[in-house]
């Protein structure tokens, strides 16, 4: 590995992150999985930070879900994408991010869409007047969340209690990094680092003190891949995926995963479980599974949360162990306190 | 009129050119914006399709011109015509009064970390076709240690529209072949796998050069393109790759993999064609007057054309259109004489 080759292409693919002032739009299903994240984010860019990010209860899915299982047309989709880009401009604000990679490669689909075919959007903007008489701007900026703890991975670090690095040996602990597709598989300009080297969860794991494994498969999807798991009759492709990605990984050691998409951390952690069942064999360590966290969920552990503040005990593979190794203070009675 | 003629370019071409031109009676005088003269070819081990030396050929190129006057290191950073001269500024502060200019200005190599998914520059076992060429002549630059699996991917940076580069580089196709039956000679026992998307063995020789590799060395060529490249635990290559006529995806663990680059305008093109109001086509060479009839003529009075300048060619090739250049600049400047 050339690491200098790889500091050339992440200082090609930098993008513009605006300092501060954003729209806030959350998954539709990350609540579900990991329910903490996106509570925890707002909880750092706003009380620890101080920064302005606004947040409606009126801003709905953005249809990405239903759009990639073939459920609506495009023009459902884009109007949709159109409405809450008017609850963004009636708040008054101009940068837009997002929660789920899905909708971030939404966004961008579409922003780029209508760059090319303006009919398109004009005609979107007669669908949206029609049925909700609303009117909305073009993001200036559209990031993920992702792409925010990135920018502030300093910080956080600088706020810090934990570093991701083993208390007993002070050895950095082994990530993998795995981002959602749709971060900057369609738009490489649109990601940090790019596609092939995407630097946004590195750049985290780097600066919290973590060093970050490159495995064969590390570009594999995680095996949500939306059909592949909506169709029941695909689970097993779905899992199949998973499955080869932790055969390619597991020679290197890792310590932990960490994610940026709604379905990544939620897949690579349960199918441990299914593999065990299955094949009766659990990766990492001593045999007790390698966990996988949100870089919410990471971020607030170097920033010394509770950890099942962060809702860590939804995790299917057990996190204690990895806990342990940081040296994070916790208690065990806690996990599972209401 | 001076008999004095401006070669822009080292290369084979302005050095073929140079010989002409001086056995015509003309005084050729060549800028090079490198430290050396022969170009590409200077770097070459041995050429295709019969495994010639590349420095033999350079040197029966270089020893009719030794004794004409070469500028090194330098660019021409202005022409200016006044009646039938040119006034031409040089780098370095010097100048040159000639009665025509030939620009070889040549091509360059398709950079191919561009092509990040195959990973040169990031994983220690990607190479280039011109890396491997600069070990089979110096045995520097990239450590190879009797490998046992080794790969070949045509087409890096030709015919890829996602890299802005439509053009067939017409020449990889038996390097690689070529280069593969060298990997065979050196290290008998490994396996070479080729990854193309059509084997373009247009040359006299090259089809023989292709039954030689399958028959004789047992190359394996796998029509499909390489998806992406990463590294395992113990530092070999892992590739994907589709085997297209088998309507397979495959993955290979290798020890060495070998892209070959394609040929691209060259990075000085741009300058000169700037200097010299020359026509510049959508992929970035320089655009002839009459691409069937006259590839050597620039459209611009007094100004010829030779070599990759125009387009990917092959060494003969080049050669014979600097044989048709100075010509054309014989005719020129006999007519001007007339006049």
């Amino acid at each position: 590995m050339i690491v200098d080759g790889k500091k050339k292409i992440w200082s090609d693919y930098q993008k513009d992150i605006p300092d501060d002032h954003y729209f806030y739009v959350r998954s539709c299903i990350r609540q579900n999985f990991f329910p903490a994240s996106e509570k925890v984010f707002l909880d750092i860019v706003r009380d620890r930070l101080g920064l302005d990010f606004f947040e409606t209860p009126h801003h709905t899915t953005c249809g990405g879900i239903a759009y990639h299982s073939d459920s609506i047309p495009q023009e459902t989709l884009m109007t949709i994408v159109a409405r809450q880009f008017a609850l963004m401009t009636e708040a008054g604000y101009e940068n837009y991010v997002c929660s789920c990679i899905t909708s971030f490669g939404i966004y961008n689909e579409i922003i780029n869409t209508w760059f090319h075919y303006p009919e398109l959007e004009a005609k979107i903007r007669e669908l949206l007047w029609e049925a909700s008489k609303r009117e909305f701007k073009i993001p200036k900026s559209v990031v993920h969340a992702s792409d925010v703890i990135y920018k502030l991975r300093n910080k956080i670090l600088e706020n810090g209690k934990y570093k991701l690095v083993d208390k007993t040996t002070g050895e950095p602990l082994r990530v993998v990094e795995h981002i959602g597709c749709h971060y900057s598989k369609m738009f490489p300009s649109k990601g940090v680092g790019g596609a092939e080297y995407p630097y946004v969860l590195t750049g985290m794991a780097e600066a919290w003190g973590g060093t970050v494994i490159d495995y064969p498969e590390r570009r594999h999807c995680c095996g949500f891949g939306f059909r592949q798991y909506l169709v029941q009759a695909n689970r097993g492709y779905s899992l199949s995926n998973t499955h080869k990605k932790f055969e390619s990984m597991a020679p290197f050691k890792p310590d932990m995963i960490i994610t940026n998409c709604p379905g990544c951390p939620y897949f690579l952690d349960r199918w441990q479980y299914v593999i065990e069942e299955l094949e009766g064999k659990t990766y990492g360590a001593d045999s007790r599974g390698i966990p996988v966290f949100t870089y919410e969920e990471v971020a607030g552990l170097v920033l010394g949360y509770d950890p099942w503040d962060l809702g860590l005990q939804m995790h299917q593979t057990a996190v204690e162990p990895l806990l342990d190794k940081i040296g994070i203070i916790y208690n065990k009675e806690d996990k599972y306190k209401i | 009129m001076t008999d004095r003629v401006l070669i822009i370019g080292g290369g084979p071409a302005g050095l073929e050119a140079a010989n002409q031109l001086n056995l015509l009676g003309y005084k050729p005088v060549i800028v090079e914006k490198d430290d050396t003269l022969g170009g590409h070819l200077a770097k070459w081990d041995r050429l295709f399709p019969e495994g010639e030396s590349a420095e033999a050929v350079l040197y029966k190129l270089i020893k009719p011109v030794e004794h004409i006057p070469v500028y090194l290191n330098t660019v021409v950073e202005k022409a200016d015509k006044e009646g039938n001269l040119f006034r031409i500024k040089l780098s370095g502060g010097k100048e040159e009064i000639v009665s025509a200019i030939l620009v070889c200005a040549g091509f360059s190599l398709f950079p191919a970390e561009k092509k990040e998914e195959y990973g040169y520059g990031i994983y220690n076992g990607v190479i280039t076709s011109s890396d491997l060429e600069k070990w089979f002549k110096t045995g520097k630059g990239v450590n190879i240690n009797n490998p046992s699996k080794v790969g070949f991917v045509h087409c890096v940076g030709s015919r890829d529209e996602k890299v802005c580069n439509r053009q067939c580089s017409k020449v990889c196709c038996v390097t690689a072949v070529k280069q593969a039956c060298e990997i065979k000679e050196k290290f008998p026992d490994s396996e070479v796998f080729c990854f193309y998307m059509d084997l373009r063995m247009f040359g006299r020789k090259y089809e023989d050069l292709y039954l030689k590799a399958q028959n004789k060395y047992r190359v394996r060529f796998i029509r499909g393109r390489v998806s992406e490249v990463s590294e395992d635990f113990n530092g070999k290559v892992v590739i994907k790759a589709e085997d297209t006529l088998s309507s397979k995806p495959l993955k290979v663990s290798l020890d060495l993999l070998v892209l070959m680059t394609g040929m691209i305008s060259n990075n000085s093109t741009e300058d000169i064609s700037g200097i010299l109001s020359l026509n510049r086509a959508e992929d970035g060479f320089i655009e002839p007057s009459d691409t069937i009839t006259k590839m050597y003529d620039s459209g611009k009075e007094g100004v010829f054309l030779a070599g990759a300048v125009t387009g990917p060619k092959t060494i003969p090739e080049t050669l014979s259109e600097a044989r048709a250049s100075a010509l054309a600049i014989h005719n020129y400047l006999s007519n001007k004489a007339l006049q």
